[in-house]
């Protein structure tokens, strides 16, 4: 028996998390040697990045609310509600760039709290409640306005163009001129906000209840954990997160339509499946969210460079990943079980 | 209140829709003292502890702890912490997910930041102490279930607790394991904390402890010192039966003498589940009623579970009439016509939504198959007759069986079998948690069964239904078959002394 | 309570207590409040379509006619719902793998064939084999795997819209022919839409197949106790991939219709948020989303009591794309005052004004 259980030193949260950093190394390395191009340079790795710093972001409220066994489904709904009043304050009431984050904070706020009440304490089902959520949201976002705005505030141009030399990581182009390799203000953010979730998740009391709530409901009440507050505190976060990748988002497309965001939730849960967050809670870690969100798109690099860019591609190979992650979780899950 | 008494429980009722689950039952526990609740199942022992640490809350009655003034009031698992009563349940109630240090002190601190480090080297401090071989930062689901037990304990006692809860601690446990769990618990005994034990293996109870409170259906039979209860008289006054009232009830029924009398119409050898018994023999004649007999968990319900294919079956031989056939699921069983009534009649035996109606022609539909549904008269028929037959009291065949009284529930769940026709029925607990009339016309209704040639295999806790039923008893122990009685051994006494294990 | 509903076991009063009185009270205050508001909402008309064939046209039969897609998906997803207690997400893109598999039959190759390169019975059937398959991939993975049906079902969500293009190399081929366009429309002579004698063909089937075989029985019974069902010799892993399947047919039927009212199909929009609907149909129609008891008819009512939300919501000028936030409004209440812990809420709030109410009686 003791000898059984030295040789699973390996806990299952972190073999999951473990699969998904090699996934993403194997295919990286991958397509660096077999692709070249593009991937030989590091801002491509960079770009990928910046291009998803805002669903980083959102992905890290969403493993939190699925480690508490919940789900929340409206986030791209509540991005796309955020993008189109953040651009209507910008253009339209003469807004700046900071009335406009808060306007999207508190779209976040409100959501989470309407939200996490709903889940939390009236104990509906998170799934419905927040596809009600995100069905209300993309309605609203039509309300508020339809055409798309293209954002000219000054102060938020100024605000969308920071970004910050990476040294010693550039290139020579051609003509031997010294590319700098570069990284926006949002990636860094979003960098930033895993790294704060993951010291916040792994070693506060807070951040541990998550774990206990989700890892077993009724265990957590024994122990002395007021679960309720735990869910609605979760799914608070969760939309404030929204908020913030929301805000994000913006700044990197720099417009709003009522198309933006399309099935960012979708993206956001595969990221977190990926990264090794349990559909049945209580595992999870936003560092593996972060390698989720960078394998899903790295993959849909991959698959355009070598010439399926057509766009269902991009559909089917985030399908047949999410589907692979999920059986691997069911098997080590079940194995989990039968021990 | 007594200098010396640390906890009191007076005149705690406790109802559940259906059933009187406490009724007025008065608890003391000393300081310094271990004290075991016993009794079978149903008898109270668990509704009283929950009363005690805040998951239910009790209909009537008061608790007084030492150092509190008047009577407290616990509302939840929280409140029974703050007031110095720590649990550790039978399953365990720990995170699998988080490490053993978060385990032990999770929900007990207040304050934003922890200081990990220091919990880590404390909780490794404690798991040294008591020998558990367990790290800080390991997780609790890499740990086998007997340490993750260790653990719940651990934490229980580091919290510094008036009074010690232990419900069944050691079913998960062995042998080094129990034995350095008394000694911690005669450490904590010499320290004035009060223990409360509740286990079902007699060994432990006469090991450690020093009173005893023995439960029946909801009532409190008596508290005794250990000293002046021998281990018989104690199995007599759980299963409410005195030794010396042990007229012999001989059984009402004829003796089934029609075609195929005397034969075996089950046989199975080397019989092995994944639910953890050993493997057994066991066979069953024609028209014979025989039954299965061992205090709680010791693995009566595994091995009918394992004749049914209800549990993985892994072993074993199987004959029916002489016949070889495998038995792997419960259609196959139900095909050559065996039936069980489970033994959690609301986990395993109701449809709780539907109606009385459906859920007695189940077993009987899924036999006739997907596409031959009964028609309505004929299910009405079936559920009329029956209802009429087994005196089921329901305001229509209509009605959600869940809505019915839990003897009438079981009526139906054996309705259910019978109308599926079969030859071997077995009966896993039918009688538990239902009413005294029904519990007689259950019996009587299997002699009668028996007489026409089926044969039932009859299971109780109470083993004077057995007596009253059964030509022959498998006792069982410690999840392993242990003796066969039959003829003239089947009294009172040898079944207790076989029970209790050779010492009478 | 029981004796007092044994003793009045008058019409009335079993509808009062049965399923049916959530969808139909809704249905009735959604009628009223039309007529409140505009009369000639109820105006029916009869003329003649481009073709010279009479055709019914007003608020109500185009309620009826928009809804069918709806009320077929409904019948499925009650299934899953009480199979699984978990719903299929995936149902509007299933739709168009299915529809876009029927469309390559139909019309081969070529984006605009002249005359049809196989008969519709033909591509109707590879319709209905298509949503049959992607029913038992989601089947399979919540009954073997043991994934939530959300969750199972995202998979399909997320790729069956980029498989449906796939399957036609991203080409939107045009049926070719006025037969195909009947199924969407009207067939010559009857006054009637199709889609809505589709759909009652449909409610005739499931109603024959639910009194002939065994399946409301055995979905009920793995839906409220998965234990009980095995012990009495039920599978409950192909009951649930049965319904899942179940459900693949009803897709199939769906986007026949969906199909047929355009000649093409649209991957990208076909059927979009339809899953929404379809599951606001079964909570809308009383049935639990946890699973167990479910009443398919007071499902297939509901379906079309949003539709002639809808509807409602179009004649007072709302756009298409505002109607989603309209429609979650009404969601929520719905399932705020159905949650149980609200109930219990409630009951106890009424139990407290009854009481001091009675102690002066």
């Amino acid at each position: 028996m003791s000898e059984n259980k030295k040789k699973r030193t390996l806990s299952d949260a972190n073999l999951l998390l473990l699969i998904t950093i090699v996934v993403f190394f194997v295919m990286y390395i991958g397509a660096v040697v077999l692709l070249g191009g593009g991937f030989r340079k590091a801002q491509m790795f960079f770009n990928i990045l910046d291009a998803n710093a805002g669903l980083v972001i959102t992905s890290c409220g969403m493993s939190l609310v699925m480690i508490t066994q919940g789900i929340d489904i409206s986030i791209g709904g509540v991005v796309r509600l955020i993008c189109m009043s953040c651009a209507v304050n910008l253009e339209l009431q003469n807004g700046n760039p900071f009335t406009a984050f808060l306007i999207a904070m508190g779209i976040g706020l409100a959501f989470g709290l309407v939200q996490g009440f709903l889940v939390a304490y009236l104990e509906i089902q998170p799934f419905i409640v927040s596809l009600a959520g995100m069905y209300f949201a993309k309605g609203l976002t039509t309300i508020i306005h339809t055409n798309p705005i293209s954002v000219t505030n000054e102060a938020f141009k100024a605000l969308r163009k920071i970004e910050f030399i990476l040294p010693g990581l550039g290139y020579y182009n051609k003509k031997g001129t010294y590319i700098n390799t570069t990284i926006e203000l949002g990636s860094v953010i979003a960098l930033i906000v895993v790294i704060l979730m993951f010291l916040m998740l792994r070693y506060t009391k807070f951040g541990r209840n998550f774990y206990a709530v989700g890892g077993n409901k009724q265990s957590a009440l024994m122990l002395g954990i007021n679960v309720k507050r735990t869910k609605f505190m979760a799914h608070v976060i969760c939309s404030l997160l929204a908020g913030f990748g929301g805000f994000i988002y913006f700044m990197h497309i720099g417009s709003a339509a009522t198309s933006n965001a399309n099935g960012m939730e979708m993206n956001a849960i595969a990221s977190s499946i990926i990264g090794g967050t349990l559909l049945t809670g209580g595992v999870g870690n936003v560092i593996g969210t972060l390698f989720g969100v960078l394998s899903l798109n790295t993959i849909q690099n991959i698959v355009s460079s070598i010439g399926l860019d057509d766009a269902w591609w991009t559909g089917i190979t985030i399908a047949a990943m999410l589907c692979l992650f999920l059986i691997i979780q069911s098997v080590v899950m079940s194995r989990t079980r039968k021990k | 209140m007594n200098e010396n008494v640390v906890l009191e429980m007076k005149n705690i009722s406790k109802s559940f829709p259906g059933v009187r689950a406490l009724q007025n039952v008065d608890f003391r526990l000393c300081e310094g003292e271990i004290h075991a609740l016993m009794g079978e199942n149903g008898a109270g022992k668990s509704t009283l502890i929950k009363v005690l640490t805040g998951v239910y809350g009790k209909d009537e009655g008061e608790i007084f702890l030492k150092g509190e003034s008047g009577a407290v009031s616990i509302r939840s698992p929280q409140d029974a912490q703050n007031l110095g009563i720590s649990t550790v349940y039978q399953e365990i109630t720990l995170c699998p997910n988080l490490t053993v240090a978060e385990n032990m002190y999770i929900g007990r601190e207040k304050g934003w930041r922890q200081n990990w480090k220091k919990i880590n080297a404390d909780t490794n401090k404690i798991l040294e102490s008591l020998g558990i071989p367990a790290k800080a930062t390991q997780q609790l689901s890499s740990c086998s279930i007997a340490i993750q037990q260790m653990v719940a304990i651990a934490r229980a006692v580091d919290m510094e607790c008036k009074v010690l809860i232990l419900d069944e601690p050691t079913s998960s446990l062995d042998e080094q394991e129990v034995e350095k769990l008394f000694g911690l618990m005669r450490d904590l005994k010499a320290k004035g904390v009060g223990i409360i034990f509740v286990t079902h293996f007699l060994d432990q109870v006469y090991e450690v402890c020093d009173k005893i409170t023995v439960l029946r259906d909801g009532k409190l039979v008596g508290e005794y010192v250990i000293e002046d209860l021998p281990r018989v008289q104690l199995v007599s006054k759980m299963l409410g039966k005195d030794l010396d009232d042990m007229a012999e009830i001989k059984g009402e029924g004829q003796e089934y003498t029609g075609e195929g009398a005397g034969t075996k119409f089950y046989e199975a050898e080397g019989l092995q589940s994944t639910a953890g018994i050993s493997p057994f023999d066991f066979y069953i004649k024609k028209g014979e009623v025989n039954g299965f007999t061992g205090l709680l968990g010791s693995g009566r319900s595994e091995c009918v579970r394992a004749i049914f294919g209800a549990d993985h079956v892994t072993s074993g031989k199987v004959k029916i009439n002489g016949k070889g056939v495998k038995i792997t699921n419960p259609l196959e069983a139900m095909k050559n016509g065996i039936a069980y009534l489970p033994e959690d009649r609301k986990g395993d035996g109701i449809i709780g939504d539907l109606s009385v109606r459906e859920n007695l022609i189940l077993a009987a539909q899924v036999l006739k198959g997907f596409c031959h549904p009964f028609s309505k008269a004929e299910a009405e028929k079936a559920a009329d007759e029956y209802i009429q037959m087994l005196e089921i009291k329901t305001a229509s065949k209509e009605t959600p069986i869940k809505s019915l009284s839990g003897g009438n529930q079981q009526k139906v769940i054996v309705a259910r079998w019978l109308f599926a026709h079969p030859e071997y029925l077995i009966l896993d607990e039918p009688t538990r948690g239902i009413d005294i009339g029904t519990k007689t016309e259950i019996q009587k209704l299997v002699l009668k069964l028996a007489s026409e040639g089926m044969s039932v295999t009859f299971i109780s806790s109470e083993t004077d239904e057995m007596l009253r039923t059964c030509s022959r008893l498998v006792v069982m122990r410690d999840r392993k078959m242990v003796g066969e009685l039959s003829g003239d051994d089947l009294n009172q006494n040898k079944i207790m002394s076989t029970i209790a294990g050779g010492e009478a | 309570m029981e004796k007092t509903a044994a003793k009045k076991q008058n019409p009335l009063s079993g509808l009062l207590h049965s399923q049916m009185m959530i969808p139909l009270v809704a249905l009735l205050l959604l009628l009223g409040f039309n007529l409140l508001m505009d009369p000639t909402f109820f105006r029916i008309t009869l003329g003649t379509n481009s073709d010279g064939n009479p055709v019914l046209s007003g608020n109500l039969i185009s309620a009826l006619n928009n809804g069918s897609e709806l009320a077929i998906l409904a019948i499925g997803m009650t299934l899953v719902t009480a199979a699984t207690g978990g719903q299929d997400i995936s149902v509007g893109a299933t739709i168009a793998i299915s529809g876009s598999a029927m469309l390559r039959v139909l019309c081969g190759t070529e984006s605009s064939p002249s005359s049809l390169a196989a008969p519709i019975i033909l591509g109707f059937l590879i319709a209905v084999l298509a949503g049959m398959l992607c029913g038992a991939f989601n089947g399979v993975l919540v009954a073997a795997f043991r994934i939530q049906p959300m969750i199972a079902t995202l998979i399909l969500y997320t790729a069956g819209r980029s498989i449906a293009a796939w399957i036609n190399n991203n080409q939107l081929p045009i049926v070719p022919g006025k037969t195909f366009t009947y199924f969407g429309g009207f067939i010559p002579g009857i006054p009637m839409p199709a889609p809505f004698l589709i759909a009652v063909l449909c409610f005739i089937i499931i109603g024959l197949v639910l009194k002939f075989t065994n399946l409301g029985l055995y979905t009920q019974a793995v839906g409220i106790n998965e234990n009980a069902a095995k012990l009495n010799g039920l599978k409950p892993a192909f009951i649930k991939i049965l319904s899942f399947v179940i459900l693949g047919v009803c897709v199939a039927v769906a986007a026949l219709i969906k199909c047929s009212r355009t000649s093409t199909i649209n991957y990208s929009v076909v059927a979009q948020n339809i899953e929404m609907d379809a599951i606001l149909a079964v909570a809308l129609g009383g049935n639990s989303l946890g699973g167990g008891k479910f009443n398919i008819w007071a499902s297939i009512v509901a379906a079309y009591v949003i539709q002639l939300l809808t509807t409602t919501l179009y004649k007072f000028k709302v756009s298409s794309d505002a109607l989603p936030a309209y429609k979650a409004v009404v969601v929520i209440l719905l399932i705020v005052f159905s949650a149980p812990v609200v109930k219990e809420k409630l009951s106890e709030l009424t139990k407290k004004i009854r009481k001091p109410a009675k102690e002066v009686g």
